[in-house]
């Protein structure tokens, strides 16, 4: 039920994201998803990617510091009210969010949301007893 | 007219200082090799004996005496008098997180308060002056040496201390200070602040300012004396050897730094080779204290680099002067007024989470007030994919900056290997500051 997501540690400077992207292009791996969170020093490159090993393989390779993460993607039907009904899930369950980032589906009438918890374990058995369908990592990678 | 605080050692000729010294000289090696261990074997180590010390250039037979000396000596190895001759102790920060310690008989406050109002009077200051001492008190040397000198001239002192600014310039305004003594970046910090307030310096009764550790340029003064209104004088001193006032500035000159020759011998040296350099070239100044009780320094290699002069002075004054501090021969920061070593900042970095990343310091003047920010390298151990996680671990390293040292940083993280690698020495520091 968890999902590996790749994290990299990016400098506030100019050319940097566009390096990053660069690399995984040149190196075929293609990006399923991505979130980047930043701050005036740095930012922090979230993705999913279709080859992990391959992606961190090449990025370490350039210098780049890159951590491996575990984190739950959730399906929700993509309409008014989908992600609504999810985080009230968790609120009720005291689950803590740490961030979240959502893509919708290619085909299908789903979007994904990408979360990482503090209690993934816990978390994974709230939303499954409440029904919610949870994407196992190599649909994800392969969508 | 120059005034002088005690004209005869002042304006001692030449031959007659010399003189003294030469006897002071024999005195104070006497005393070492008798009473301290460390002093007798370096001695015996190097051949030399009290006895071999017959003119002043004898001195260079004698071994240096280094930062690091005082450290594998602490606390009180090198204390020439007993403890119960000891009355004050004051340190100075060290790098190793222990400071350097030296202490102070009866002898030797009187002998500090004397040449501090000595000092001040060569810098212009008398009885009658009103003495903002801005300067810290504590371990630290430069408040309360101010403070008994100050008290010897018969000024009256306020012992204000640092910190706390817009009381500082409340007080100066409202008490009518005419004398400040705090450290020159201090000085230009207050003046801005004054501005804010809406307070104009120009206004005030400030006289003199006296401004002392940490290095300053001549276009610095030019800036403190425009916006304060006041004469700047450039003052030295160091824990080891005193404490401030072993070499001031006479306010008819500005023109180097008297040092007061009647207690201590300056040497410059080359600080590669240890050899003695000429009048008038730049090296490390080495300081022999011939009066001291509590702590007497043979050599003492200070990691200043200035120059000296025996040129005649138009205050009439014999004693030597030293050049405006032009650097170190060490890698010792001064920021605000605070020595850091870069390997003091290395051993707290080593102390988190167990590793030990790559740094680089880089020091700035900004609105007068030096900024230091650590630039530290982000591996795997370091990393996290939250945010907050690396800002707690940056809050965490300033916080421990701070307590460590006191001195107020910013902490950048940033990517592995973006800090520059060398072959030999690592590049530790980047000071943009125009001194």
């Amino acid at each position: 039920m968890k999902v590996e997501q790749i994290s990299i540690f990016i400098e506030n400077k100019s050319g940097r994201l566009a390096e990053v992207s660069r690399i995984l292009g040149e190196a075929g791996v293609n990006i399923r998803a991505l979130s980047l969170a930043d701050t005036s020093d740095f930012g922090i490159l979230r993705l999913i990617v279709n080859d992990r090993e391959q992606a961190i393989s090449v990025l370490k390779g350039k210098g780049f510091t890159v951590s491996k993460t575990e984190v739950v993607a959730v399906e929700v039907p993509d309409q008014p009210g989908g992600l609504a009904s999810i985080l009230q899930v968790l609120d009720s369950g005291s689950i803590n969010v740490e961030y979240m980032y959502a893509f919708v589906e290619r085909c299908g009438d789903n979007a994904v949301i990408i979360f990482r918890f503090d209690e993934t374990e816990k978390a994974i058995s709230t939303l499954a007893s409440k029904g919610f369908n949870m994407l196992e990592g190599e649909r994800l990678y392969g969508m | 007219m120059p005034t002088y605080y005690n004209e005869e050692f002042e304006t001692l000729p030449r031959q007659a200082l010399e003189a003294l010294q030469l006897k002071r000289l024999q005195s104070v090696i006497e005393r070492v090799y008798s009473n301290v261990p460390f002093y007798r074997d370096s001695f015996n180590k190097n051949g030399v004996s009290p006895a071999n010390i017959t003119s002043l250039d004898d001195l260079q037979c004698l071994p240096f005496t280094t930062k690091q000396d005082m450290r594998d000596s602490y606390p009180y190895a090198l204390f020439a008098a007993p403890m119960e001759e000891i009355v004050r102790i004051h340190a100075s920060s060290g790098t190793t997180g222990k400071p350097t310690v030296v202490g102070y008989t009866l002898k030797d406050i009187e002998t500090w308060t004397d040449l501090m109002a000595r000092s001040f009077v060569a810098a212009g200051v008398h009885k009658g002056d009103i003495i903002h001492n801005a300067y810290g008190y504590g371990l630290f040397t430069g408040g309360l040496g101010a403070h008994y000198g100050a008290e010897r001239l018969g000024a009256s002192v306020i012992p204000i201390s640092g910190g706390n600014t817009k009381r500082q310039i409340m007080i100066m305004q409202d008490f009518g200070s005419t004398v400040l003594t705090c450290t020159p970046s201090y000085s230009l910090f207050m003046a801005e602040e004054a501005g804010v307030e809406g307070v104009d310096f120009k206004k005030l009764k400030l006289r003199v300012g006296i401004f002392g550790a940490e290095p300053w340029s001549e276009e610095m003064r030019r800036e403190i004396e425009e916006k304060l209104n006041l004469d700047a004088i450039d003052i030295y001193g160091l824990s080891e050897i005193m404490g401030p006032g072993v070499a001031i500035e006479c306010i008819e000159a500005k023109q180097g730094l008297h040092i007061w020759e009647d207690h201590f011998i300056p040497e410059i040296i080359n600080p590669e080779t240890g050899k003695r350099l000429a009048p008038g070239e730049k090296g490390e100044l080495v300081i022999t204290t011939i009066t001291k009780q509590g702590i007497p320094l043979i050599r003492y290699r200070t990691r200043d680099i200035t120059s000296l002069t025996y040129d005649t002075c138009k205050c009439g004054r014999t004693h030597a002067r030293i050049a405006r501090m032009s650097g170190r021969s060490d890698d010792m920061l001064i920021i605000r007024g605070v020595n850091v070593f870069p390997s003091q900042i290395e051993s707290i970095l080593v102390g988190i989470e167990g590793v030990e990343p790559h740094y680089l310091l880089i020091v700035d003047r900004k609105d007068n007030l030096d900024t230091l920010q650590v630039q530290v390298e982000v591996d795997e151990r370091l990393f996290s994919d939250e945010v907050k996680v690396l800002q707690v671990l940056s809050r965490r390293i300033e916080k421990e900056i701070k307590d460590m040292l006191g001195v107020t940083c910013t902490v950048k993280l940033v990517e592995p290997k973006t800090i520059q690698r060398s072959e030999g020495k690592a590049k530790r520091v980047v000071d943009n500051r125009k001194l």
